[in-house]
C-alpha cells in the first residue's frame, strides 16, 4: 500500500539497524513521547531489535492517561444528569474514576455516546435541542484545532445546548517538566508527529537550549521510528543537539498556521493538572472569556467531587518514565485490559495496555 | 384471508405476536410463503423429520447493527453463521430453525426483506427451514430485531476435527482476506468522512469445506475466525491443543481498504471479525493440495498459508512482523475502541 508498505520494508529496517548498532556505543535513554509511537514500537517488534544499551521509555503522550483523576470524576458527575448527552472519544469510556466509569454509567442508563469528531457532537446538539450536549475535550495540540473550530461554529450559530469539558493539554511543557524533575535521565526525545504537524518545531527549542536534549519529530511507521532513533544518536555523537524533523513528508517547521490561529482564537494557555506530573504551568488550554458560555464546568456549576487515585496504581510514575508497567504491583495481576485499574491499561495508546498486549 | 401487500407505513404491533389473527396472517403472508417446505408447512408444534447417521447441532443469535450492510444483512448472516458452525465440524447442513424477537414499530417491509434474505441464503445453501418462532416485544425491550438460528448437519467423514487435535508441524491456511466483515460494519455504522466500499465477507462455507475434505483426510482442525478475529481464534486453538504457532504478518491476506480503515482508526485487523473465513490446520504435505482447491473455489481466491504450528506444550501465538521482529499475539481483550489522536 502506498505510504505504508515502503515504511515497513525489511531491507530499509536492516540498514537503519546497522547504523544504529554502529552508533550505540553508550547507554541511551530515549523517550517516545506519543502513545501511538509506543504502539508501533510494540506492534512491529522494534523494541526487540534494538541494541541492549538503548532503552525506550514511554512518555506522557496518551491523552486519556494524563487526564487527572479529578477531571475524570467531574466528567462522571456531568454524565449523571438525565438532561445531558455526553459525547466522547472511545478511549475515555472505560477509564475508571474514583467510583465508576463512563461505560458503567452508560450501563446505568445515562446517555453517553462515542463520537469520532467534536463536529459530530455539535451535530447531535443541532438535532436534539431539548438535551444538553457535552463534549469531553480530551487531547493534545492535534485535536485542539477541531475543538476550536467546533466552538466557533457553535458561537456563530448561537447553539445554546452545547458545551465542552476542556482538559486539553500541550505536550512540550510536559517534556520540560520531566527534564526539570530530574527523576530520570532522558538522552533524546522521539517527538510526536501529529502534534508537531500543528505546532511545528519552535515549541521544542527550549528543550534543546536549556537541557541540550535532541528532539526528533517522528512519523509512526517502523522505519520512521528507527530513522528518528538514528538521527538522535547522530546528534549525540556530533554533540550538536537540535530540533530535527524526520517526519518531513507531513511536518513543516512552522507548523500549521491556520490551526495555530484557530487555537489562539478560542483558547488561552493556562496551568493544567496532569496525572503523575501534577500541575504544570502553561500546559493546558482554557476557553477564552468570549467562549465561556460553552464551558461545561461553568454551565453545570459542579460541586467539589472527592477524588482519589486507585491504591497502588503506578500510572503516574509510568507516565513519567520512572517505572515500566511490569514494575507496578497491580500490572497483569488485578489490572488488565478486561479490568483496568489505571488509565494506562485502558487506552490503546497507554503504555500498560501496549506492554500487556504485546509482551505479557 | 386475502393476500395483502404491506406498505411502507405498516408496522409490527404487539398484536402480531399475540398468537391471534394478525399473527397468522403475517406468518402466512411472509414466513410460510418464503420458507416453503413440507416439514414447515405441516405447521405442527414440532417439526418431524428423519435423519440417519452422525449429527452435528449448533445454535447462534444475531444482533448486528446496522441490519443491512454492504455484502449482507442480518438475515443472510443468521443463516451463514449457523451453517458455518456446522461446516467447521465437517457437517453437511440439513435443517435450520429460525426465531425472531422483534420490537413493536418495526416496519413490516423491512421484515419482509430480511425474511427474503434468510430464504434465499437457505435455498442457495440447500438447507430447509423447518421450525421457528416469532415474538414481538415492547419498543424499549429490544433494539429492532434479534434472530436466533439453530442448525442440524450430517457428518459423513470419519476425521477427528477438533481444536485440541492440532499437531506440531501443521500448516495454518486461511481462505482469504481478513477483517472484511467487521470493517464493513464499522464503516456502515459511522461515516468517517471517507467513501468506503468495503463489503462483508458473509458467506456459507460448507461447500468449500466439503471440497477440502474430498482431497485430504488428514485435516486436524477447522475454525471460523468470527468475533475476536483471527488472533482470538488462533489463541483458542493454541490453548486447546497446547501448542505454539508462528504467523507470518507478510502472508496475512488483507484488503487495502480494510488496512487503510484500520490504520485510520488505530485498530489491528487480526482482531476484526470475519463471517466467511475458515482457518484450516493440516500437515505440511497436505497444504499445497488444499490451497489449490481453495484457490479454485469462489470463496478461496485469496487463500494463503499464514503460519505454522512450531512446538508443543507452551500455548502461545507469535507473529513474525513485516520488518522481521517477533511479538506475541494476545486474545482480544475488551472491545476495540478507536484512539483519540
Amino acid at each position: 500500500m502506498k505510504y505504508i508498505d515502503e515504511f515497513r520494508d525489511k531491507k530499509i529496517v536492516q540498514a537503519l539497524l546497522r547504523d544504529i548498532y554502529r552508533l550505540a556505543k553508550k547507554r541511551f535513554n530515549l523517550m517516545e513521547v506519543c502513545g501511538t509511537h509506543t504502539m508501533t514500537i510494540f506492534r512491529s517488534g522494534i523494541r526487540y531489535m534494538l541494541p541492549e544499551n538503548i532503552t525506550l521509555i514511554s512518555g506522557p503522550g496518551c491523552p486519556v492517561c494524563v487526564t487527572a483523576q479529578k477531571d475524570i470524576d467531574r466528567m462522571l458527575r456531568l454524565a449523571q444528569n438525565k438532561q445531558v448527552i455526553i459525547t466522547t472519544f472511545g478511549d475515555m469510556l472505560k477509564v475508571p474514576g474514583t467510583c465508576s466509569s463512563l461505560e458503567k454509567q452508560r450501563g446505568n442508563g445515562f446517555d453517553i455516546r462515542i463520537v469520532y469528531s467534536p463536529l459530530e457532537a455539535l451535530d447531535i446538539a443541532r438535532k436534539e435541542e431539548n438535551k444538553q450536549i457535552i463534549f469531553l475535550a480530551v487531547g493534545f495540540e492535534t485535536t485542539a484545532p477541531s475543538v476550536a473550530a467546533c466552538v466557533k461554529d457553535a458561537y456563530r450559530e448561537r447553539i445554546k445546548n452545547f458545551s465542552i469539558y476542556c482538559c486539553h493539554k500541550l505536550i512540550p511543557p510536559a517534556m520540560l517538566a520531566l527534564l526539570e524533575n530530574h527523576q530520570i535521565r532522558i538522552d533524546g526525545f522521539i517527538c510526536p508527529g501529529h502534534v508537531s504537524t500543528i505546532i511545528g518545531t519552535k515549541p521544542y527549542e527550549r528543550i534543546v537550549q536549556e537541557f541540550k536534549v535532541p528532539c526528533v519529530i517522528s512519523g509512526f511507521e517502523p522505519t520512521d521510528i528507527l530513522e528518528s532513533i538514528l538521527m538522535i544518536l547522530e546528534q549525540k555523537q556530533q554533540n550538536n543537539p537540535g530540533v530535527k524533523i524526520q517526519y518531513s513528508r507531513v511536518v513543516n517547521p512552522e507548523g500549521n498556521l491556520t490551526a495555530i490561529k484557530l487555537i489562539k482564537e478560542v483558547f488561552d494557555i493556562d496551568a493544567a493538572i496532569w496525572r503523575g506530573l501534577g500541575i504544570i504551568p502553561q500546559s493546558g488550554l482554557r476557553l477564552k472569556d468570549k467562549f465561556k458560555i460553552f464551558d461545561a464546568e461553568r454551565k453545570f456549576s459542579l460541586r467539589v467531587v472527592k477524588s482519589s487515585e486507585p491504591k497502588n496504581c503506578c500510572c503516574g510514575e509510568i507516565l513519567c518514565g520512572i517505572k515500566t508497567p511490569p514494575q507496578c504491583p497491580l500490572f497483569g495481576k488485578i489490572c488488565n485490559p478486561e479490568h483496568p485499574i489505571g488509565p494506562c491499561m485502558v487506552s490503546t495508546e497507554g503504555a500498560c495496555s501496549a506492554w500487556y498486549k504485546y509482551k505479557h | 384471508m386475502k393476500n395483502k401487500k404491506y406498505s411502507l407505513e405498516d408496522k409490527i404491533l404487539l398484536a402480531h405476536g399475540s398468537g391471534g389473527k394478525l399473527m397468522h396472517q403475517l406468518l402466512k403472508e411472509i414466513i410460510f410463503k418464503k420458507f416453503r417446505n413440507p416439514i414447515l408447512e405441516a405447521a405442527e408444534d414440532a417439526a418431524i423429520f428423519r435423519v440417519l447417521g452422525k449429527l452435528a447441532l449448533t445454535t447462534d443469535s444475531f444482533v448486528v447493527k446496522p441490519l443491512f450492510f454492504p455484502g449482507g444483512d442480518i438475515g443472510k448472516l443468521s443463516i451463514c453463521g449457523t451453517i458455518n458452525d456446522l461446516a467447521m465440524m465437517g457437517a453437511i447442513p440439513k435443517y435450520i430453525t429460525v426465531s425472531c424477537i422483534i420490537a413493536e414499530g418495526f416496519p413490516i417491509r423491512t421484515l419482509e426483506k430480511i425474511v427474503s434474505s434468510i430464504a434465499n441464503t437457505a435455498r442457495q445453501a440447500k438447507v430447509d427451514i423447518i421450525a421457528g418462532d416469532f415474538k414481538v416485544v415492547e419498543k424499549n425491550a429490544c433494539d429492532q430485531i434479534f434472530i436466533n438460528t439453530s442448525g442440524i448437519g450430517l457428518i459423513e467423514h470419519s476425521l477427528n476435527l477438533s481444536c485440541s487435535n492440532v499437531k506440531v508441524g501443521d500448516c495454518i491456511i486461511i481462505n482469504g482476506t481478513i477483517g472484511d466483515h467487521a470493517a464493513s460494519i464499522m464503516s456502515a455504522r459511522k461515516s468517517f468522512g471517507i467513501e468506503s466500499k468495503i463489503k462483508s465477507d458473509c458467506a456459507c462455507l460448507h461447500r468449500l469445506v466439503q471440497e477440502i475434505l474430498k482431497v485430504s483426510d488428514e485435516i486436524h482442525a477447522l475454525r471460523d475466525p468470527t468475533r475476536g478475529g483471527v488472533a482470538t481464534t488462533l489463541n483458542e486453538i493454541a490453548i486447546a491443543s497446547s501448542v505454539e504457532m508462528v504467523i507470518e504478518e507478510e502472508q496475512l491476506p488483507i484488503r487495502k481498504s480494510v488496512l487503510a480503515l484500520c490504520e485510520l482508526l488505530g485498530i489491528d485487523p487480526i482482531y476484526l471479525a470475519n463471517e466467511g473465513k475458515v482457518l484450516v490446520f493440516c500437515p505440511e504435505k497436505e497444504a499445497e493440495n488444499i490451497l489449490s482447491v481453495m484457490k479454485r473455489h469462489p470463496l478461496g481466491k485469496n487463500a494463503a498459508v499464514i503460519g505454522r504450528v512450531t512446538s508443543k506444550n507452551k500455548a502461545s501465538v507469535l507473529l513474525k512482523t513485516k520488518i522481521g521482529s517477533t511479538r506475541i499475539i494476545e486474545m482480544l481483550t475488551g472491545e476495540q475502541l478507536p484512539r483519540i489522536c
